[in-house]
């Protein structure tokens, strides 16, 4: 498989990242070497191997039901670059 | 002479008899920092005014008697992705340039509790994406043993601190090797503990789950007494593991007779400097003078590690990435036509070329119609990979090998080539993958830069690992060298 500026663009779009033309052209060629590297996982067979998503065998962690403490307001609000009404305030959500 | 050379015990004494105060300590850590730090650069942001404060606070229990612990009073560097409340944290990167945390980490907490001093916030690559510190957004930090060498990464400014004296210990974070690859190249020791053993509570996200918090020091014993501090079940995390913590310095009886210590040959092959194998063969040899016991094996699948990991690694980050979107905190881009330009503008001018770099391959990774090729396919890989640790650990105690190819390289000199860069993590990427506990400890050098031997160990066994190390340190000289700065 190799990416093209097209698949480039795709992915860019969905990480929400902005790329320049330049940084566009590089990362396609760094990404595909990387990419041509990684396919040497297909020399091994996996098929009969289950996949690890977590090294320890941990089930699901839960706590009691109960409430706690929620965040003070100023606390929420403190790095928040835009605020009105104790609310975080940002671009129209809905056009 | 400085007070950081007193081993932990003396300190501990001296602070008792009131031959030395907490003040004075945390005076000799700004000193340094004053006398050195322009050159070595390995702080972002310095805590002074509130260190001073806390250090009075310390005196005055060490007068009524209540100084308790080993880390009391002692001067600690935090990795600028463990968050502090009230004391800037910017993980290195333009986005976060302006973020004050709202709430500590666990491991803050638990170092405040033990009575040592928040010094300042170290520097390290972007995000903790990279092998060399040279990621970081702010500056490059340098090695203390030749400032035009690299520190290593991404916990380089951990590492030069201790290396250079500036704090008594530090505390870095590994996903790949970050913290085992700059204690070899500055050095002195490095830990990354099993994962889910220290609360990754408050570190900042990279990959879930292969990050773990861990102690940088000038030798065993101190890394010991640190792990004792920040160790053990946290109800906030919930990756964090329920297990005993044993007392680790208990383990360090110097006796590693009948230890059996496994040396895979993949970590001796090509690739491996043959000065940093004859230093790591050297290594075995000390060993078996002391009664312990080696024997070459296999860890089959140890040159696909690299690939799992920068698959693996990436697209956890690419999620855990997700969440700076200019939105609730770090820098907002100014003028965005609308939400999704908002999160586009603030991102793609918050983060840099390597963080973008990963994002983007972990986002392909995930992304409809490759998730299976890539992402699940090097989740199956990494089961493969455990399995020859697990199968070595069934007739060893130890694996042992060096904790990277070379020593340090010259700033600037792998910058363009990020595949290189990556196949700098070799020795120290199948141990993470593993989620096993590994040590690096100084042993040689090479041109002058010193190099690390690596000691793996069992899963939650960092006992083992540690009489393991210290018996090492015990008979050599390697861990008393220090740079000239």
């Amino acid at each position: 498989m190799s990416i093209t500026l097209k698949d480039v663009d795709h992915v860019a779009n969905l990480a929400r990242l902005e790329l320049s033309d330049a940084e566009k052209t590089q990362f396609t060629d760094q990404l595909n070497a990387i990419l041509k590297y990684a396919e040497k996982l297909n020399e091994l067979d996996t098929e009969n191997v289950e996949p690890t998503s977590h090294v320890f065998e941990l089930v699901n962690v839960m706590r009691e039901d109960v409430q706690k403490e929620s965040l003070p307001i100023e606390k929420v609000l403190l790095n928040a670059p835009d605020e009105e009404d104790d609310q975080i305030k940002v671009p129209a959500v809905l056009e | 002479m400085s007070p950081f050379e007193l081993s932990i015990q003396e300190v501990g004494a001296k602070l008792k008899n009131k031959e030395l105060s907490v003040t004075e300590l945390v005076d000799a850590s700004y000193h340094r920092i004053a006398e050195t730090d322009e050159s070595i650069k390995a702080f972002i942001t310095l805590n002074e005014d509130a260190a001073r404060k806390q250090a009075s606070l310390l005196d005055e229990k060490l007068i009524n008697g209540q100084a308790e612990g080993a880390l009391f009073g002692l001067p600690a560097g935090i990795k600028d992705n463990i968050v502090t409340e009230g004391l800037l944290t910017t993980c290195a990167s333009q986005f976060l340039s302006n973020y004050n945390p709202i709430y500590d980490a666990t491991v803050t907490r638990k170092l405040r509790d033990a009575g040592a001093v928040t010094i300042g916030k170290l520097n390290m690559d972007e995000f903790a994406m990279g092998g060399s510190n040279e990621n970081s957004s702010y500056f490059p930090t340098r090695n203390p043993w030749n400032t035009d060498y690299v520190p290593g990464g991404s916990s380089g400014g951990s590492a030069a601190a201790v290396a250079a004296g500036q704090v008594y210990f530090s505390l870095g974070s590994d996903t790949g090797g970050s913290i085992r690859q700059p204690a070899a190249y500055c050095g002195i020791v490095g830990l990354k503990p099993t994962y889910g053993l220290v609360s990754r509570f408050g570190l900042v996200a990279f990959a879930s789950s292969l990050d773990q918090i861990g102690p940088l020091t000038k030798n065993v014993e101190d890394a010991a007494h640190v792990l004792q501090a920040i160790a053990g079940h946290d109800p906030k995390e919930s990756t964090s593991a329920n297990v005993a913590i044993p007392n680790y310095a208990d383990a360090l009886t110097g006796d590693v007779k009948g230890l059996r210590i496994a040396v895979p040959k993949e970590y001796l092959g090509e690739g491996i400097d043959p000065r940093v194998k004859e230093a790591v063969m050297n290594a075995l040899k000390t060993y078996e003078s002391l009664g312990a016991t080696w024997e070459e094996v296999s860890l089959p699948h140890t040159e696909y590690a690299i690939a799992t990991y920068y698959l693996l690694a990436s697209s956890e980050a690419s999620s855990n990435l997700a969440r700076f979107d200019g939105v609730r905190y770090g820098v907002r881009a100014e003028n965005p036509e609308n939400l999704i330009d908002l999160y586009r503008k603030s991102r793609s001018q918050g983060f840099g070329s390597e963080v973008k770099r990963r994002i983007m391959l972990g986002t392909y990774a995930l992304s409809s119609g490759y998730y299976d090729a890539y992402y699940l396919k090097a989740q199956k890989v990494r089961t493969l990979i455990k399995q020859d640790f697990d199968q070595v650990f069934e007739k060893y105690d130890l694996v042992i090998g060096p904790t990277a190819p070379t020593p340090a390289f010259r700033i600037g000199e792998q910058v363009g080539d990020p595949l290189t860069m990556y196949l700098n993590d070799i020795c120290t990427i199948p141990v993470s993958l593993a989620g096993v506990p590994a040590i690096s400890v100084p042993c040689g050098q090479v041109d002058g830069m010193p190099i690390g031997m690596q000691i793996i160990g069992k899963a939650f066994d960092e006992s083992t690992v540690l009489r393991a190390a210290h018996a090492f340190e015990a008979n050599t000289e390697f861990h008393k060298q220090r740079p000239q700065l």
